[in-house]
């Protein structure tokens, strides 16, 4: 029996030590003891205890509910199909912008070569506009940083959903996720490596050329 | 101001799109003796082995970045005053920070234009 809400907090405490030491517990295996534990009181119960059980109790069920619907929503098939899946498509946008893009580079290129042979009125007109299309095609680069990012993301995803589904016992346990960065730890090189910036965001040119005089 | 275009040009992206971007736009300004590494770790080895008047380099590559690539330049007897351009998507007040105090020369950020590539490399080799 309970004597007192100290005994209930020294409850909760050791409750939440086994949590600690058993954090992969398998939820359906809680519930059964929360039942067994249940099904052998005796005796009376006071108002707090009996509220306290209750909780417990309903705990119990919530995990339960919680595991049928991840089973439900199938969400093993986001980190072994559909995450995968979208990995891969944006793979390919990347192979194939590059190509891409490697043909337009050869073009200008072998225009390059020509313009050697022209009047040079003829000829500077012609590298400017080859200039242009280099200029634009380092679009390449930028996308295929973003669209890194985004899979970087993704694969954040599916770690976080593969440790819901370890957690529940629902499906085949997967790899642990990766430790995440801490935004309070001082700036590492890893942390300052963040890719393109948002056009929303992102300093221009010329801020960071007036950061840059600012040293001197 | 005369810039020296004669001189050996390395420039280091582990993107090789971006490489023959920035050798045709050096090639339109004159500068065409240009060779390429795609991470710091090949680019610090043929500098040793070199003879280099400018190094344009990306910062995120891997296993050496462009910053790490510019303090073992900073460090070496030889190649500390050797004039660093730092060319990167790369664009937070940090980021510019931290290569300034790593003694970066100049920094571009992607996406860049030829003038500016121009402007950048006149810039630091008019200060050299």
């Amino acid at each position: 029996m309970l004597d007192s809400s100290a005994d209930a907090s020294a409850l909760i405490e050791r409750l939440e030590a086994c949590r600690r030491r058993y954090p992969a517990s398998d939820p359906e295996m809680v519930a059964d003891i929360v039942r067994a534990v249940l099904s052998t009181m005796r005796g009376d119960l006071t108002a707090p205890e009996t509220a306290l059980l209750h909780e417990v109790a309903e705990l119990g069920q919530v995990i339960a509910n919680a595991k049928a619907e991840i089973e439900a929503l199938r969400a093993n098939d986001i980190s072994t199909s559909h995450i995968p899946s979208a990995t891969d498509e944006l793979d390919a946008i990347v192979t194939h912008t590059a190509m891409a893009t490697e043909a337009i580079l050869e073009t200008c290129e072998t225009l390059d070569t020509m313009a050697e042979t022209l009047d040079p009125a003829y000829a500077a007109k012609l590298q400017d506009a080859t200039t242009r299309i280099y200029e634009a095609c380092s679009f390449q680069d930028i996308t295929g940083q973003r669209i890194t990012k985004v899979v970087q993301t993704l694969k954040r995803i599916e770690e976080k959903v593969t440790q819901i589904i370890t957690a529940f016992g629902v499906g085949e346990a997967m790899p642990a996720a990766a430790e995440e960065i801490s935004l309070s730890s001082p700036i590492s090189e890893e942390a300052l490596l963040n890719g393109p910036q948002l056009p929303s965001s992102a300093m221009d040119q010329s801020d960071i050329d007036r950061l840059l005089a600012s040293f001197d | 101001m005369t810039i020296n275009k004669s001189m050996n040009v390395l420039i280091v992206d582990d993107y090789k799109t971006m490489l023959r971007i920035i050798r045709n736009l050096l090639k339109q300004i004159d500068f065409n003796y240009v060779d390429e590494a795609t991470d710091g770790a090949e680019a610090l080895a043929k500098l040793r082995s070199g003879n280099f008047g400018l190094v344009i380099s990306d910062w995120n590559m891997q296993p050496m970045t462009g910053l790490q690539l510019l303090q073992e330049v900073r460090a070496d007897a030889r190649l500390k005053s050797l004039p660093f351009i730092m060319v990167t998507a790369e664009s937070k007040a940090e980021n510019v920070v931290a290569a300034r105090q790593a003694g970066v020369s100049n920094y571009i950020v992607k996406p860049f234009n030829a003038e500016t590539l121009k402007e950048k490399i006149e810039k630091v080799l008019g200060h050299a």
